[in-house]
């Protein structure tokens, strides 16, 4: 069973209904009694950095998803702000990451490269074509054009490659997923993702 | 250029049935919403914007059942416009699976909530729609409720405005050109894109690809929204849903291809 973790930080109902469509059952949920007897946890996120820990806080999540990812060693795959949240801080607010994975997340800054990508505007919105950095099985049997829906100002920046999963670029390479043993994240949103998207939950919830 | 601009078939809700107008006005009846989201769906388009345009005029809140029926069909980023007035009603529509709201009314009557809901979801989740009017002299004003009600605003001015309040995009709509497919005001649209910093999406006016390129090299645009386009098919304007596919996009230029300088 997978569990989307409810805690009031974005489109849960979006997770929900794509993995319907694959088939997979998922509950939105919150109480620790589902939480503890799930395979799989998705941590979705769509907010500011600050106000997606205050509320993992509010429900007591952060101990749960440790548990679950850490002494368990189950499966957990965060979306967006949920991918920013496995890092250990952000560039954008104040507190502390879940730190499950050693990396930092950074925004955009594009002073340094040349003049004719400047025009480019934060947040990075759209779709976008990324590049798996090594095989995985989350990132397998994926069209070799495959492309996502990005919108987000800030990303990952990983401590050692091994834990960049996927690139993409915008100005510059960066890291759109992120990985360390069986704990997943995507900066990207799969479930808005048409059936690029789709392949790759449904490797997550059929294959990780 | 951006290298994957989005595409963004816009479409028009009034008592939940998909409507073209025109100039705002003469709502023509194109068909059921969610039988039209899932062929957009099918069709794999870069996103959707759901407005309900008659939300407002008539003080009416969103309709959130419908509005959860339509968002089960979307498996693209979903934005939704007409009715919202408070935080609550922006949470539930997030909660549903939409990404973004798209606010006008509001925006002149209670500008705040551009800052309650940026402040809640970040400001990419918010998208502020600026219609606009061109008078016989050729000046420009910005309407509110449905391009009913002029406000005191220049289209500059909103965008800075709107940009300063928090909002992440913005929808930048001619009255004028609306079904008209006669392209795109791009004079308003580049003003615009030159004075903010934030993502411009373009709409009003377009007929075909050659238009969407347009607006996005020469408007300056981030993005561009069409009604009619996706909706009307030949010179008769036979209602069938119709999208650009991606091997149209990309033989047309209109998707430079990675690694080309084009």
């Amino acid at each position: 069973m997978t569990v989307i973790l409810d805690y009031d930080m974005g489109n849960v109902c979006s997770i929900q209904n794509m993995l319907k469509k694959i088939g997979e059952k998922a509950i939105i949920s919150r109480n620790p009694d589902i939480i503890t007897n799930a395979d799989k946890l998705i941590l979705p996120g769509v907010g500011s950095y600050d106000m997606g820990m205050e509320q993992l806080k509010q429900f007591n999540l952060i101990e749960q998803i440790k548990i679950h990812a850490i002494d368990k060693q189950k499966p957990i795959l965060g979306i967006c702000l949920g991918m920013q949240l496995l890092g250990r801080r952000s560039e954008e607010g104040n507190k502390q990451g879940l730190s499950l994975i050693p990396f930092d997340v950074v925004k955009f800054n594009f002073d340094c490269i040349n003049v004719e990508e400047k025009g480019l505007k934060i947040p990075h919105m759209g779709w976008d074509y990324t590049q798996n950095t090594f095989d995985d099985v989350l990132t397998d049997n994926l069209d070799e054009r495959q492309r996502y829906y990005f919108v987000h100002s800030y990303y990952a920046m990983c401590d050692d490659t091994e834990n960049s999963l996927m690139s993409c670029k915008y100005g510059y390479l960066f890291t759109a997923a992120v990985k360390k043993g069986r704990i997943y994240g995507v900066q990207f949103h799969p479930e808005k993702s048409h059936n690029f998207g789709m392949k790759l939950l449904q490797n997550f919830v059929q294959r990780v | 250029m951006y290298h994957r601009p989005r595409i963004i078939p816009l479409l028009l809700i009034s008592n939940r049935d998909l409507v073209k107008t025109i100039k705002f006005a003469n709502p023509r009846y194109i068909g059921d919403p969610i039988n039209s989201v899932k062929i957009f769906n099918g069709k794999g388009v870069d996103e959707l914007c759901v407005l309900n345009i008659t939300a407002s005029k008539e003080n009416r809140t969103p309709d959130f059942e419908y509005l959860k029926d339509i968002a089960g069909e979307a498996f693209m980023p979903l934005s939704y416009g007409g009715g919202i007035t408070d935080i609550e009603q922006i949470k539930k529509i997030f909660h549903m699976g939409y990404e973004k709201v798209v606010i006008n009314t509001a925006f002149y009557s209670k500008p705040k909530l551009i800052n309650e809901a940026a402040r809640y979801a970040g400001s990419q989740s918010v998208v502020v729609s600026i219609d606009v009017k061109t008078d016989i002299f050729g000046k420009k004003r910005c309407f509110s409720t449905d391009g009913t009600i002029k406000t005191k605003l220049l289209p500059i001015e909103a965008a800075l405005l709107a940009e300063t309040l928090g909002a992440g995009e913005l929808i930048v709509n001619s009255v004028n050109n609306d079904g008209a497919m006669c392209g795109y005001d791009i004079e308003l649209i580049r003003s615009i894109a030159e004075a903010v910093s934030i993502p411009v999406t373009a709409c009003g006016g377009a007929k075909d690809i050659t238009d969407l390129k347009k607006v996005l090299t020469e408007g300056k645009a981030h993005a561009a929204a069409a009604g009619s386009m996706f909706v009307y098919y030949g010179r008769e304007n036979a209602v069938l849903i119709t999208v650009p596919s991606e091997n149209d996009l990309i033989d047309s230029g209109f998707y430079r291809r990675e690694g080309s300088q084009q």
